[in-house]
This record gives structure tokens, C-alpha cells and sequence, in this order.
């Protein structure tokens, strides 16, 4: 079977329904299925619910995506670089469930993995634990938190095989293994897609079975915050 | 004269031990990372996936692909691991991070630690603070005694959503060092040229002896 795509939205044909959770990777800017976004916003697909650890920012990333109305629903652990999230929340129009940030992970992980809900720390005595399940163990209060199964992931790599495998690229690997594991179907879209044999099988950070379909870039990789020292005058 | 920011992340980088993996939130918990004392080799973990950062990059050499928790460009170090969030958090949560030190909004005698919400106002998330004062070893704050309103933060009990009930273990402010002790804070050391009475005076919290 053919993982390769040859666009963005070919990739999606078919995939997107009005409503359904979408657990997208990336952290900040960095490693975000930037090219899948912009497809979801061009297709019109509304009612979202969006797992992720952040909301982009204005007009770009998953920001491109609110601006749209097309969010109903996000799920998030840090949202504070985004005035249009903020304004869509704060009069009611967004709906927002706030994850901590390990424990969002986990969810994914864990959906991905076949295990419904794990207990954690995490949250204990704040306002994450309400209404949820507490269990102590040694002595220790946890609290319950379930795993996130997504009707689909989107997800951002370095490079791909044809067979789906996968490999990222420094702090750009982030929540797109976790999202990518805990979706129904995962598309990824990459730098470079690479003849099958040339990716050491050893350094595969994500295995192909976790990847349905596949698309390359180019992509704009935007910076979040630019920061630098200068160098010392010789 | 009390501490200024520098001078807090300097006292604050007193707390690290040669061979420990240690989190450094965003503000003046990165400016740590500036002081830590020669011949103690820690290695600074970024929430975002990696354990070993390193400095800013020179101009020009900004990586996309490399960032930290609070999203800004850094480098790599020849020790650097990269890995995903989840493998992070379990790290974190899993107890292998010896130390974080992070900011404050408010801080209980308890050691309730408020830092990522004020409700109606600011809407921004906990990120990855919750998981990290419920994990790691040893969590130290590292902030403004009182607020821009000359309010004291170290409270009898936080008015602000909690991030972590029963978590700090030593406060760093611009006053002095306070420790979280049964019945309250003890205090450690003043800031040079801050008495004993004027840090009981800011703080409003219960001071032990």
C-alpha cells in the first residue's frame, strides 16, 4: 500500500469529518505539522476538538485554525503566546481543557498504547483533580487520568522512509511521537521523504506502523523567539 | 539592598550539587544557568525533550529545530540527548530530576506554590509546572518577596489557583532565603543589608524560629 502523498490535502482525502479530535505534535512552533494545518483550515472541516500542547500562534500554526472558527475545543497544557485563543476563550466562544503539559503526554502515550487511564501526581490538591478518581499508593495520593484515543494525528518529522518509518531532528521530536501513536490514523508530513533502506533501522525514533500516510514539505519552520549572545570581539 | 535578579539566580545557583539533572523555569530561574559555581557540573533538562542545553546561539546560527521550554533558540552540548514528551515527563515524574527552580505568584508557609493562573485575567496554562513540582526531588522558588503592589507573597495560605500543594522546599526572594519547615518558614539567610525584621515584615506568612 502507497503511504506517500503527493499534497498536504491529498494526504487528508477522506479523513476529515466535522467534530472529530485531531492530536497534533509540536511544541510551541517548533516540529508542528504546519503544511496538515494549513490543508485543515483550507478544507473547512468545523467543530473541531484539537489535542495539543500549544495553540499556535496568531496566523500561524493551529492559530490559523481559530482565526477560522473552526476549533470548538482545545486541549492544551500552555496557550499564553495566542491573543485571538485568549479573546475566543474569554468571551465563551472556545471551549479549553487544560492538560499539565506531562500529563497531556501521557494521555497520549497511553492511548496509543492500549491503557485507558493511569494514575499520576500530577495535579494532586489543584484544580486538575476534581471530579477525578484519587488513589493512594504508598502512602502517596494519585490522581486518574485517562488515556486520549484521536480520530486522527497530524504530526511533523525530519525525515520519513517510504514504509512510514520515521526520524526527527533535535527538540522538533517533542509531542509528535506521543500524538502520533495515540491516533486512529496518522499523517505525517516531512522534510524528506528517502529511498527505502537508506535510515539505519537502529535510529528509527518512530516505527512506520504508527504512519499511514506521509507527505514532504517544504516548510517554513517559523522561530518563536529568536535569541542570541553575541560573539566575543577576538 | 535587597537581592536584584542577578543577584537571586546567583544565591539560587548555590543550591545545585556537582552531577545533578536539574529544570530551570522561565525568568529568573534561566539567569541561573549564568552562575553556577565553578568545579559542579549539572546538566540543565528542557522540558521540551532534552537533557543537556547549552547557550544562546551566536547570531546567525539560530536552529528552528532547537528550542527550550520557554520556546526561545539554544544550543547543543557534546553530552546533549534529545527525546520525546513523554519520555520527559516520565523522567520528571519519575523522580530522576534532582532539582527545579522555578518562579512564583504566591507562596503558602505549607509550601503551596501558585504560579500559572490568575483567574478572570491571565490565561496561560501550567505547562509543564505541575508535573515538575510533583516529581522532582527538590523544588525551589525563586521570586519577588511582594508584589508591584508591595504585597507580600509568601502567604499564610495562597488566593490564586495552586500548581502544587506541599511541594516547595526552599523560597529564594529579593529579601532572603526561607526554608518550608513544620508550622511554617524558617528563615535561612537575608539578602546583604536586609534585617531579620524587615523580611519578617514583608512576609506574611508564619516565620519559625
Amino acid at each position: 500500500m502507497q503511504k506517500t502523498y503527493p499534497t498536504a490535502a491529498a494526504a487528508l482525502e477522506g479523513l476529515l469529518s466535522d467534530g472529530m479530535l485531531i492530536a497534533s505534535g509540536g511544541f510551541g512552533l517548533c516540529g508542528i505539522p504546519e503544511l496538515l494545518i494549513a490543508a485543515i483550515r483550507d478544507s473547512g472541516v468545523k467543530g473541531l476538538t484539537v489535542a495539543s500542547n500549544n495553540a499556535g500562534v496568531d496566523g500561524f500554526g493551529l492559530g490559523q485554525l481559530l482565526e477560522t472558527r473552526q476549533v470548538k475545543k482545545m486541549i492544551s497544557s500552555y496557550v499564553g503566546e495566542n491573543a485571538e485563543f485568549m479573546r475566543q476563550y474569554l468571551s465563551g466562544e472556545l471551549e479549553l481543557e487544560f492538560n499539565p503539559q506531562g500529563t497531556l503526554a501521557e494521555r497520549m502515550r497511553a492511548g496509543g498504547a492500549g491503557i485507558p487511564g493511569f494514575y499520576t501526581a500530577t495535579g494532586v490538591g489543584t484544580v486538575i483533580a476534581e471530579g477525578k478518581d484519587v488513589k493512594v499508593f504508598n502512602g502517596r495520593e494519585y490522581i486518574l487520568e485517562t488515556g486520549i484515543v484521536a480520530d486522527l494525528a497530524i504530526v511533523k518529522a525530519w525525515k520519513a522512509d517510504p514504509s512510514g518509518n520515521l526520524v526527527f531532528r533535535k527538540t522538533a521530536r517533542n509531542f509528535n511521537v506521543p500524538a502520533a501513536t495515540c491516533g486512529k490514523i496518522c499523517v505525517a508530513e516531512v522534510e524528506e521523504i528517502v529511498p527505502l533502506g537508506s535510515l539505519d533501522p537502529d535510529m528509527i525514533h518512530l516505527p512506520g506502523i504508527y504512519v499511514h500516510r506521509i507527505v514532504q514539505g517544504p516548510h517554513e519552520k517559523r522561530i518563536e523567539q529568536r535569541t542570541v549572545r553575541k560573539k566575543e570581539a577576538i | 539592598m535587597p537581592w536584584d535578579r542577578n543577584q537571586m539566580a546567583a544565591r539560587a545557583a548555590q543550591e545545585l550539587q556537582d552531577g545533578w539533572y536539574v529544570n530551570l523555569g522561565i525568568g529568573i530561574p534561566t539567569l541561573v544557568s549564568n552562575y553556577i559555581p565553578a568545579g559542579v557540573n549539572v546538566t540543565l533538562q528542557s522540558e521540551n525533550g532534552m537533557l543537556g542545553m547549552g547557550p544562546f546561539p551566536f547570531e546567525g546560527e539560530e536552529d528552528a529545530d532547537l528550542i527550550n521550554a520557554g520556546k526561545q533558540t539554544i544550543t547543543e552540548l557534546p553530552q546533549t540527548a534529545y527525546f520525546d514528551s513523554a519520555t520527559s515527563f516520565a523522567m520528571i515524574r519519575g523522580g530522576k530530576i534532582a532539582m527545579a527552580i522555578l518562579g512564583a505568584m504566591e507562596v503558602s508557609e505549607d509550601g503551596d506554590l501558585a504560579n500559572w493562573m490568575i483567574p478572570g485575567k491571565l490565561v496561560k496554562g501550567m505547562g509543564g509546572a505541575m508535573d515538575l513540582v510533583a516529581g522532582v526531588g527538590r523544588v525551589v522558588v525563586v521570586m519577588d518577596h511582594t508584589n508591584k503592589a508591595g504585597e507580600s507573597k509568601v502567604l499564610r495560605a495562597c488566593t490564586l489557583p495552586l500548581t502544587g500543594k506541599r511541594v516547595v522546599n526552599r523560597i529564594i526572594t529579593n529579601l532572603g532565603v526561607l526554608d518550608v519547615v513544620p508550622g511554617g518558614l524558617k528563615i535561612v539567610e537575608c539578602a546583604d543589608g536586609v534585617t531579620e525584621a524587615e523580611l519578617h515584615a514583608a512576609t506574611e506568612a508564619t516565620i519559625v524560629g
